[in-house]
């Protein structure tokens, strides 16, 4: 056993010259990659660590943080009713809009791929301006106005379908839904790019080939040959899906208010601005803030072993 | 015509095509109308923005929403209009430079070299894409706050070079660049930074514009409420939210800030399409 140990680190001892030797060799790398990792590290890295530092105090700036072990998380779990229906708006966008427009992305990036160029360009710009088009989704406020005069109210009332105006945006049955048709119309964004171009760049040969090989339709041809090219981008995607859908708050906030008839339309990061920024319990806001980071994190370490897969 | 029937591929069927045409045009409208709503809500009249029925597009279009802008912040704002939208630029600009250079310093040598700790770096940077800024917002309001940079331009800036998303893609984008390029410049007697400056940087042109697009769109709509307090230094998004708050007499008012905010990342997609798409072909990750 000694003998194995004295063998193993040995062994480490020399590994960790030849790194050092190396290192030494390539100092001008770290020089290069020296002020990206600083910053990196220090609104990256560091916040996450010190996050989950905090979360495991009782801080409001005033005084110094006082370690209080779990009771910020235990309170969570046990007694902060509005954080519960957070996790639980939160996860239904995600579980609703997040696979949604996943899905939709790469569907429509499929559906465009064949167009002629220049029509190809200009649906992409149609397709992906929503999600870069600011705070534009607010003017959904507008056609979901609670009154009458409201389109959708009004659109609904003369078709007959309903008979009095619905308050699409205070009502906390509509609420949820109108979100998600917000998101889903915003979740056409940086995944379906990728989608996009790496559609673009699968082999042309493999397609002729699969002609030869009796591939008799467009979805035998994505399931067999488009998909499995597609992986890379597969993966990609999902990580914006998963990281975009879990951090809705603004669209919730602009559309339904803050806070919300009922906070029914909360979700876990407007939780984390409440305590955060408006009452500044830091301790308890960074305590959700690591819940929702292992959420994210769990998740996307999920779906990546899901998708390693496709194909195989 | 013939051009696109020749281009057909043999296993399609026509009415298959038509379909598809059909759909992707009715779904294109329902993507673009709320846009387009909100363009020509800012062109309407005030007469018109309460018309009902109301119609799409004005019937006399105006640019006085537009204007009323200024008078708007002139009466309620300390702060006049251009000095708003100084701040917003020198952000945005500033921020988006230092972000492209120190990204791409780094994002060369991981993606050309290979050193100790390299590989793991680029890991990290691939998990802090996993999750949203909203979760590090308070530790980084903490450090900011250590810093001295609370209620400065620093607290915005900062951040925003050291963006994961743009690193990604540029030493994703670097690594399609062929090895012998560097190595010919080595020979000829380049130090490290020439070879960057004058052969690695002109060569990935494509990703540049990525990377702008990427910060501009994060900084022009930054509002960085948390951050900044006095009112010279707020930013143009926030001032123009205060005026959209001002209730249901400034709705023309407040579609014409949807637009102004929208118009600046899309106009600069809309230019640099092809070069983005070009950078996104690199962006799958591999295992």
């Amino acid at each position: 056993m000694k003998e194995y140990l004295n063998k193993y680190f040995t062994l480490r001892k020399h590994n960790a010259q030849v790194a050092w030797k190396k290192a030494k060799a390539r100092k001008m790398c770290y020089l290069f990659l020296a002020p990206y990792a600083i910053l990196f590290t220090m609104f990256y890295v560091f916040p996450v660590v010190a996050s989950i530092f905090y979360s495991f105090t009782y801080y409001n700036i005033l005084e110094p943080p006082r370690f209080i072990g779990l009771q910020n998380y235990i309170s969570l779990v046990l007694q902060d009713d509005i954080f519960l229906i957070g996790v639980k708006n939160t996860m239904m966008i995600a579980l609703i809009t997040g696979p949604l427009g996943y899905i939709l992305s790469f569907l429509f990036a499929w559906l465009i791929n064949e167009l002629p160029r220049w029509i190809r360009s200009i649906a992409v710009v149609v397709f992906y301006a929503p999600s870069i088009a600011g705070n534009c989704y607010v003017i959904f406020s507008v056609f979901f106005r609670g009154d009458a005069y409201g389109y959708v109210n009004a659109f609904l009332m003369n078709l007959g379908i309903i008979d009095t105006a619905k308050l699409w945006l205070i009502d906390p049955k509509y609420m949820l839904p109108i979100c998600m048709i917000v998101i889903l119309w915003m979740s056409l964004g940086t995944g379906f790019l990728s989608f996009v171009a790496g559609l673009q760049g699968v082999d042309r040969a493999q397609f002729e080939a699969g002609y030869v090989d009796g591939i008799k339709n467009r979805w035998q041809e994505l399931w067999y040959i488009t998909l499995p090219n597609m992986k890379p981008m597969l993966m990609f995607g999902a990580i914006m899906a998963i990281t975009s859908s879990f951090g809705v708050c603004e669209v919730t906030m602009a559309l339904c208010g803050y806070p919300s008839t009922n906070y029914a339309a909360r979700t876990i990061v407007t939780h984390l601005y409440d305590y955060g920024f408006d009452r500044f319990e830091m301790g308890y806001a960074c305590a959700i803030a690591t819940v929702l980071f292992l959420m994210m994190i769990l998740c996307n370490k999920a779906i990546q072993s899901l998708l390693r897969r496709v194909g195989t | 015509m013939s051009k696109l029937i020749k281009k057909r591929k043999p296993n399609r069927s026509i009415a298959g095509d038509i379909a598809l045409y059909i759909f992707l045009i009715l779904v294109a409208m329902v993507m673009v109308f709320p846009i387009v709503y909100a363009v020509s809500s800012a062109l309407k009249p005030l007469d018109e923005l309460f018309k009902f029925p109301p119609r799409i597009f004005p019937q006399h279009p105006t640019f006085d929403n537009f204007s009323d802008l200024f008078v708007t912040m002139g009466k309620t704002g300390v702060v006049t209009f251009s000095r708003y939208l100084f701040n917003t630029v020198f952000i945005t600009f500033v921020g988006t430079a230092g972000h492209l250079i120190i990204a791409s310093m780094g994002a060369f040598v991981l993606a050309k070299y290979e050193f100790p700790g390299g590989k793991t770096f680029f890991k990290i940077v691939t998990v802090s894409m996993m999750f949203t800024g909203m979760v590090t917002q308070i530790p980084n309001y903490l450090i900011i706050n250590k810093l001295g940079w609370i209620d400065t331009y620093w607290a915005i800036i900062v951040p925003a070079f050291a963006a994961p998303m743009g690193f990604f893609l540029m030493k994703q984008f670097m690594e399609g660049l062929p090895t012998s390029l560097i190595e010919a410049a080595k020979i000829d007697g380049a130090n490290e930074w020439t070879v960057f400056s004058r052969i690695v940087m002109p060569n990935v042109k494509p990703a540049w514009m990525t990377l702008i697009i990427f910060s501009v769109q994060g900084l022009w709509n930054n509002r960085a409420s948390t951050f900044i307090y006095s009112e010279e230094r707020k930013t143009l998004v926030y001032a123009l939210q205060q005026i959209q708050s001002g209730g249901i007499a400034r709705t023309g008012q407040g579609a014409a800030v949807l637009v102004v905010v929208m118009i600046v990342p899309i106009l600069i997609f809309v230019f640099s399409e092809s070069q983005i798409l070009e950078t996104m072909a690199s962006s799958g990750l591999k295992d």
